[in-house]
């Protein structure tokens, strides 16, 4: 089975640039046919993610997308994550995935007690109608998991 | 506790709109009803809602059809407002014949219409809402909900500014908005330099940054009680409608923006919380039934007249119908911060019966008279009724396809499954004004361009999942496009990409081939520069060459389960 490995990139940490370098990434690479296993590429990422411990839908994780999308090219996304973020309870990082994209892997957000709170807003391109996930590590080791499907249509025919 | 003091008030107190007409050839129908009928109410409580939505520009009395089919999936299968004909008029209590019959539903259309004649105007919406106020002077407010400034010659000539006019003059005190949107940012400005009330949208954002762009919430005084409306715009419109035309809003259901404005509005005192929202029906429902607080929803954007209030927990949901056809009434008893009881009524606005206020008369003849002899201009004459409404196809639709199929020398044409437009009856003749009311938008330009047998089938399904995807939040709520030269079949309770299947060229009967390319005529593209002559003009130009035209039925799509 082909996957496609995204490990380097998709880790690292979220600046403006690797921002806009990714986004440019995705670009380049939207020509390429669909791989018929994204979505396992995707499942395959989470498992790499979460080392294999089980991410559950728990409702901790609230991401805010809409349900279709007005623009495909740029769809923005807002991932928080219900914690105190206090020194001994706090969100590690929360990686955000799109399944059905030729590369799944959009972004990972890295925080500490520091940052207040865990929440995050970026952009992201979807190459057709899909689930997005995104997965947080906690700092007691566990994992959560949200999901929302986002529709890509041709438009054009309400009212 | 919420109690529901009330019976059916569709069925009046003297039962006038639900009764058959007995004798009915021997009167002239109008005559046994009257104004006062269509206003009798018994008031309760301290807070009166009047509403209109979805009038789309429509000035003067006109006939409007009810659909025949309209189908639900999932879980509001059967629900109303997916409940229509025979089976709308036992779930309401309505006898055949009724004047409720021929405002609710599709059943003895034609010969009603002859009985009862025409719906709406904004001048005997005036008088209506004259009365109320007049007897509830402090406990009133009058909310539209948008789809207004479009659907009309004269709102295209004046590009929006009549509605605007007409809208002032009704003392309207908030509206939201879907298709105000397509003329476009700057036009629209420019129409809310001149709105005497707020425009409200919530859900409205700048695509920079995500700010508002327009006022979310406005408060009102009424019968003591603080009154909250937030508005809720069209959450599809730059996927429904030409993006390019608005390129820096964005909208979007916004749930959770929504119980933010809930809970501010409460923590700022408002003791009863409307929303007067553009999202259409099931979106409602499903929205009413995950956020808390909103006392009321007055939905809109669907097109459904519903004689009672649907109630989700403890939210009240109110649909008042399209054109002009109806104002709603909802009298509300606010007490302790909570709606402790309530009573509604959908008044039809029959014509015939209400005298015009003599004001918006005027009002309405001054905007129409620069384009008296255009209005009035005959094209030709129908034979049969011409209607759109319905899931799958309308007369005045396959009208349009058969146009554009013949002067556009198209094999194949495709039409949008708009829900506005006025009906015809047989033997009527077809002007201008018609042929706008069903037509009229800012971006008409008819198309001619080829597309594979795949790429039609993708259109289809790509409609029919904004149409009958069974979550609710994923519909944009317009009709089945509509189709010429082209039959299929389709189970809507299928999933996207299987719902479509038969598709067949009818001008040879032979399948529609994958990869064999099609010469397809349409409008209404949303895409930019689009290119092609104003739909108005091939309808025109196919009318005039026709000069009298009869449309057969259409029984080229197949509906499983019909």
């Amino acid at each position: 089975m082909k996957t496609l490995s995204l490990k380097g990139d998709a880790m690292k940490d979220m600046t403006r640039r690797d921002a806009l370098w990714m986004t440019a990434g995705l670009l380049a690479v939207a020509v390429v046919p669909l791989p018929v296993d994204a979505a396992d590429t995707a499942m395959e990422e989470i498992r790499q993610f979460t080392g294999g411990s089980e991410a559950a839908e728990s409702g901790k994780i609230s991401l805010e997308m809409p349900e279709i999308a007005e623009n495909g090219n740029t769809v923005p996304l807002t991932v928080s994550v219900d914690s105190p973020m206090s020194g001994d309870d706090y969100v590690k990082r929360v990686m955000v995935l799109a399944d059905a994209n030729p590369r799944p892997g959009v972004a990972t957000f890295h925080f500490s007690p520091k940052s207040g709170v865990a929440e995050a807003s970026t952009r992201m391109r979807l190459a057709r109608t899909q689930n997005v996930i995104a997965v947080a590590e906690m700092s007691d080791g566990s994992f959560h998991m949200a999901k929302a499907t986002v529709k890509v249509t041709i438009g054009g025919c309400g009212g | 506790m919420l109690s529901r003091r009330d019976f059916l008030q569709v069925a009046l107190a003297t039962g006038v709109l639900a009764r058959g007409l007995t004798g009915r050839r021997a009167f002239a129908a109008g005559s046994a009803l009257t104004q006062s009928d269509l206003l009798a109410f018994e008031p309760l409580g301290n807070v009166t809602l009047l509403h209109v939505t979805d009038m789309h520009a429509q000035l003067v009395p006109l006939y409007f059809r009810e659909p025949s089919i309209n189908i639900g999936v999932g879980e509001v299968s059967g629900l109303p407002p997916h409940v229509t004909g025979k089976a709308f008029l036992e779930k309401y209590g309505l006898e055949a014949g009724s004047a409720g019959a021929y405002a609710l539903s599709d059943q003895g259309f034609e010969s009603l219409a002859r009985d009862y004649g025409r719906v709406g105007g904004a001048d005997r919406l005036a008088t209506l809402l004259k009365a109320v106020r007049a007897e509830r002077p402090d406990n009133t407010l009058f909310l539209d909900g948008g789809d207004t400034w479009q659907g009309s010659y004269t709102s295209y000539q004046t590009q929006g500014a009549d509605m605007v006019r007409v809208m002032n003059a009704l003392g309207t005190d908030a509206m939201t908005a879907h298709w105000e949107f397509t003329y476009g940012t700057e036009r629209v400005n420019e129409l809310l330099e001149q709105l005497a009330f707020p425009f409200l949208a919530q859900n409205v954002r700048d695509t920079d940054w995500e700010e508002p762009v327009f006022d979310r919430v406005a408060y009102f005084e009424r019968g003591g009680v603080k009154v909250a409306v937030i508005g809720q715009a069209f959450p599809y419109t730059p996927v429904a409608n030409p993006r390019y035309k608005i390129p820096t809003w964005s909208f979007g259901i916004r749930e959770e923006a929504v119980q933010q404005q809930v809970d501010e509005a409460r923590s700022e005192g408002a003791e009863l919380v409307v929303l007067l929202s553009h999202n259409g029906f099931d979106v409602d429902r499903k929205l009413a039934s995950r956020v808390q607080g909103i006392d009321v929803v007055l939905t809109g954007h669907t097109h459904d007249a519903l004689p009672d209030v649907v109630q989700v927990n403890k939210t009240l949901l109110v649909a008042s119908g399209s054109h002009g056809k109806f104002l709603s009434r909802l009298d509300l008893d606010v007490r302790d911060g909570e709606v402790k009881g309530y009573r509604y009524k959908l008044m039809p606005v029959f014509s015939d019966v209400i005298t015009p206020d003599p004001e918006v008369t005027a009002l309405i003849g001054e905007i129409r008279e620069p384009h008296k002899a255009e209005l009035e201009r005959v094209l030709g004459q129908t034979e049969t009724m011409l209607y759109r409404r319905g899931n799958f196809n309308g007369t005045f639709d396959d009208l349009i396809c058969q146009a554009l199929l013949e002067e556009r020398d198209a094999e194949i044409s495709l039409s949008p499954g708009f829900r506005w437009g006025a009906s015809l009856l047989p033997g009527q003749d077809i002007t201008v004004e018609d042929l706008h009311n069903l037509t009229s938008i800012t971006y008409p330009a008819a198309y001619r361009t080829e597309m594979t047998g795949a790429f039609l089938k993708t259109v289809l399904e790509d409609v029919a999942d904004n149409l009958f995807n069974p979550d609710p939040y994923y519909q944009q709520g317009g009709d089945m496009v509509r189709v010429g030269g082209l039959g299929y079949s389709i189970d809507p309770a299928e999933s996207i990409g299987k719902r479509v299947t038969d598709m067949t060229f009818l001008a040879s009967g032979e399948p529609i081939e994958a990869d064999k390319s099609y010469t397809v005529a349409g409008w209404a593209s949303v895409n930019e520069g689009t290119e092609g002559p104003p739909i108005w003009d091939v309808v025109e130009s196919y009318v005039r060459r026709k000069g009298s035209v009869k449309i057969t039925p259409n029984d080229s799509v197949k509906v499983a389960g019909l």
